[in-house]
């Protein structure tokens, strides 16, 4: 009896099921699913700020000589000079330079991490994702502080004309940022520096969540007990996914 | 140096070679970021520039889908139905950068 079950099983071919064409858990084939969609999420948003930056003139001038104003799409390393400690320094795009660096270096660690994974080496898992972990922790803190210096903004402001919330048209010095207005260009720019980043932070902190619970499942010796490490891959591919964002955030907020 | 968990599992030892060429990665990553980082201030702003920033971001997202997220390792149909796909965002581009200089063109 036995052996004719096996010969219909064999006439079946590929169409007959337990095949497996991706060759993939299904944990990793849907955090590849997931991670697509998330890149036509984020793209659209960096798209968006392309299509609005061109929609508005662009500084023409020196460099050196470049001033605020919503007439004119700011130059990022004039907005972005900013870094801890130093009280109205000028040092263009070093601390977002530097947030890059951490952000990179954790995805490193991460890839670490997955790599001892595969070795079912548990003490290496451990010791990589709680650089990791580390890692992303300090990216975090920077952004609160990027984000803190451009809601605060300058001492001297800048008077800028625009329509507030009351529907007048004023004249007034503006300090920082808000969704209305701020002091370093027109209102999208903030608003999308807000969006974008913000969006990016999000994912950044559940991005820590997740590395915390690897690290600590890890340590407990939850993924030993399990026989496999694929929880650190997975949790990998979206700590990867994060860093690979922020490239792309990088280069089109930051630089162009 | 090679031991068993309490599990059976067997930890298999470190390979270099393996170990090194992540390093490498993070090493290319790093430099490829300084260029971007000393080019941003040494080179006219212009569409030469942009593009060398766009080629040399999508050279970094090469490295990091292919080393770190061993996207080439997968199987080939994985790895087309998550690259084919973004072929939808070249006529995004395409579309917003064209309604972008034709909102351009009506407020200025």
């Amino acid at each position: 009896m036995s052996s004719t079950a096996i010969e219909i099983q064999s006439k079946r071919g590929v169409w007959g099921g337990g095949n497996e064409p991706l060759k993939a858990s299904y944990g990793k084939l849907m955090m590849w699913f997931f991670l697509l969609s998330d890149i036509f999420t984020f793209t659209a948003f960096l798209i968006t700020y392309g299509a609005i930056r061109v929609s508005y003139p662009a500084y023409s001038g020196e460099v050196a000589d470049f001033v605020s104003s919503n007439e004119h799409w700011p130059i990022p390393e004039m907005i972005f000079d900013a870094v801890p400690f130093v009280h109205g320094g000028h040092f263009p795009l070093v601390f977002v330079g530097l947030m890059t660096f951490i952000l990179i270096m954790s995805s490193v660690t991460m890839v670490l991490a997955v790599e001892a994974g595969h070795r079912n080496d548990k003490n290496d898992v451990v010791k990589w994702m709680l650089w990791t972990l580390l890692g992303g922790m300090t990216f975090l803190g920077c952004q609160a502080w990027e984000w803190t210096h451009f809601i605060h903004g300058t001492d001297e402001g800048v008077v800028m004309t625009y329509v507030n919330s009351l529907n007048n048209v004023v004249s007034e010095t503006v300090y920082g940022a808000n969704l209305l207005v701020n002091e370093y260009g027109p209102a999208p720019f903030a608003q999308l520096f807000f969006f974008i980043t913000g969006f990016h932070g999000f994912h950044v902190t559940i991005g820590v969540f997740l590395l915390f619970l690897a690290f600590y499942q890890a340590a407990v010796g939850v993924y030993e007990n399990r026989g496999h490490y694929e929880m650190v891959e997975k949790i990998g591919l979206y700590w990867h996914f994060v860093d690979l964002v922020w490239v792309f955030v990088f280069t089109f907020f930051y630089l162009i | 140096m090679e031991h068993v968990n309490k599990n059976g599992m067997e930890v298999i030892p470190r390979d270099p070679a393996k170990i090194k060429k992540i390093w490498l990665t993070a090493l290319i990553l790093l430099v490829i970021t300084s260029v971007e980082f000393v080019l941003a201030f040494t080179m006219e702003r212009g569409f030469l520039l942009y593009f060398i920033f766009i080629v040399l971001t999508v050279v970094k997202a090469k490295y990091i889908m292919m080393e770190f997220m061993h996207l080439g390792e997968e199987a080939k149909p994985l790895f087309y139905s998550i690259i084919v796909p973004l072929i939808f965002l070249v006529w995004l581009i395409i579309a917003l950068m064209k309604e972008g200089v034709e909102i351009f063109g009506v407020r200025w």
